[in-house]
């Protein structure tokens, strides 16, 4: 094995043991923000102000009994928790954490690959979370679990299309498809009259990035588009009948989840690494926690969407919006290019 | 470029292997007592006497064949937008057409009644 793949692949284990510590500690902040929210005090038993809680939840989930139910399709309900749990964190492998830094005298680039592709592939690897979901709703043979399967893949492949076609007009400005390419167009200057403004894609692309973060809410089921695991109606939708750290392999996906495409927003729209004073790492970081905080802050404001509410606003509603944007940004950049 | 999904390839088995790792601490210290009783599948305390995998809506299978249609939408469009300074006035308004056709498509889908749930 040569010196950079090496160095790549110490990346990727740093890269998912970080998403991993970063998703417990997710949970705990969630709690607390929400108890704020809520003018209750959250979590303050295990540990200084509660900090050692993730850590109890994780162990107690590991000495628990893990049932599988009579009827169970055995070797699909065993796996599909497993498979959830892989696709989550590897979708950040395309994710440019900044340049790349000297370590021991070698050069390690703060990516784990920066592949031609990488919109596509994380778009991809994101869609393809929801096998999990599905798998594991048809073979705990509930019905419960089989609608909320269901109700998981209808709705992940409905905002899967808005996902994607949101980010073309950011293509179309950047003319390619590598995020390492399109972060170092955001470090660009943008010059309008007096004003000095960074060249983030959010400035350019505003429609396109209030549909992406719609779609990114219905795509990674979180409130207000939690349809699939609807505690009022489904009990709990496709993990009905997992138990154990089975169980708590679908919640780490999802918190994994949330944190990915939360940095992938960050990166398409916000420039990335890029900020005012000394780029790295730091921004994207900070970046990324706004949106994780809009998403907690979401699920404490919004009630519940019905499904036909759910589809309705998929299709009627985001699909022309995004297409109509697509054809506009082609026009402006046509026109601004003289090619009219 | 292939190093790179070499890297890839080799996260998304290292990935595996943490997964793998946890469900086999797991099974080593937790408890296993099955009972009948355990067993059943969740009805709300009461014994479930319907089949569990029954039926339901074909409204699913609508919304999978309209993303077929989109999705291979979503996918021409990629590489017209990445070569879009190249293809100029002549492939915005060939994708123009398309958008169109499939706006078009989609007013009557909606027209028919497919994207209603009700």
């Amino acid at each position: 094995m040569d010196a950079n793949l090496l160095s790549s692949y110490i990346f990727a284990v740093i890269v998912l043991n970080v998403l991993l510590g970063l998703m417990a500690y997710m949970t705990y902040i969630e709690r607390k923000v929400m108890a704020a929210m809520q003018d209750r005090i959250g979590p303050n038993r295990t540990g200084p102000v509660g900090l050692l809680q993730p850590i109890a939840d994780g162990l107690k989930l590991l000495v628990k009994e893990d049932i599988i139910p009579k009827h169970a399709d055995r070797r699909i309900f065993l796996l599909a928790p497993l498979l959830s749990f892989v696709l989550a964190p590897v979708a950040a492998a395309v994710i440019p954490f900044g340049d790349s830094i000297t370590v021991f005298g070698h050069e390690v680039n703060l990516y784990v690959a920066d592949i031609n592709v990488a919109v596509l592939y994380f778009l991809a690897i994101g869609s393809m979370g929801v096998f999990g979901i599905i798998l594991g709703g048809y073979a705990s043979a509930n019905r419960y679990s089989l609608l909320g399967g269901l109700r998981a893949a209808a709705q992940v492949i409905s905002y899967e299309i808005i996902l994607g076609l949101s980010l073309i007009g950011v293509i179309i400005l950047s003319g390619s498809l590598s995020l390492v390419e399109i972060v170092n167009q955001q470090s660009e200057t943008l010059t309008i009259g007096p004003l000095q403004l960074p060249n983030w894609f959010i400035l350019s692309q505003p429609l396109a990035f209030i549909i992406f973060l719609i779609a990114a809410v219905a795509e990674t089921n979180r409130a207000p588009f939690d349809l699939p695991e609807a505690e009022t109606e489904l009990i709990g939708g496709f993990h009905t009948e997992y138990s154990g750290f089975r169980f708590s392999f679908f919640f780490l996906a999802e918190y994994i989840s949330m944190i990915v495409i939360s940095l992938f927003a960050a990166t398409i729209f916000l420039g990335g690494t890029d900020g005012p004073i000394q780029d790295g790492v730091w921004w994207l970081a900070l970046k990324a926690c706004i949106f994780l905080f809009f998403y907690i802050w979401l699920r404490t404001t919004v009630p519940r969407f019905r499904y036909d509410q759910l589809m309705g606003l998929a299709w009627k509603v985001l699909l022309p919006l995004v297409l109509i944007n697509i054809l506009l940004t082609g026009f402006i950049r046509l026109w601004g290019l003289g090619m009219l | 470029m292939l190093e790179s999904y070499a890297a890839i390839g080799m996260m998304i088995s290292t990935a595996f292997f943490m997964g793998g790792s946890l469900l086999l601490l797991g099974w080593l210290i937790r408890p296993s007592k099955p009972s009948p009783a355990k067993e059943q599948p969740y009805e709300s305390g009461v014994p479930d006497v319907r089949p569990p995998r029954g039926r339901y809506t074909s409204r699913f299978y609508i919304v999978a064949l309209l993303f077929v249609i989109f999705d291979i939408e979503a996918i021409f469009l990629f590489p017209w937008a990445v070569a879009f300074d190249q293809l100029a006035l002549y492939g915005y308004i060939q994708v123009l057409v398309f958008i169109s056709l499939l706006l078009f498509g989609l007013l009557y889908e909606w027209k028919k009644g497919a994207l209603e749930w009700a």
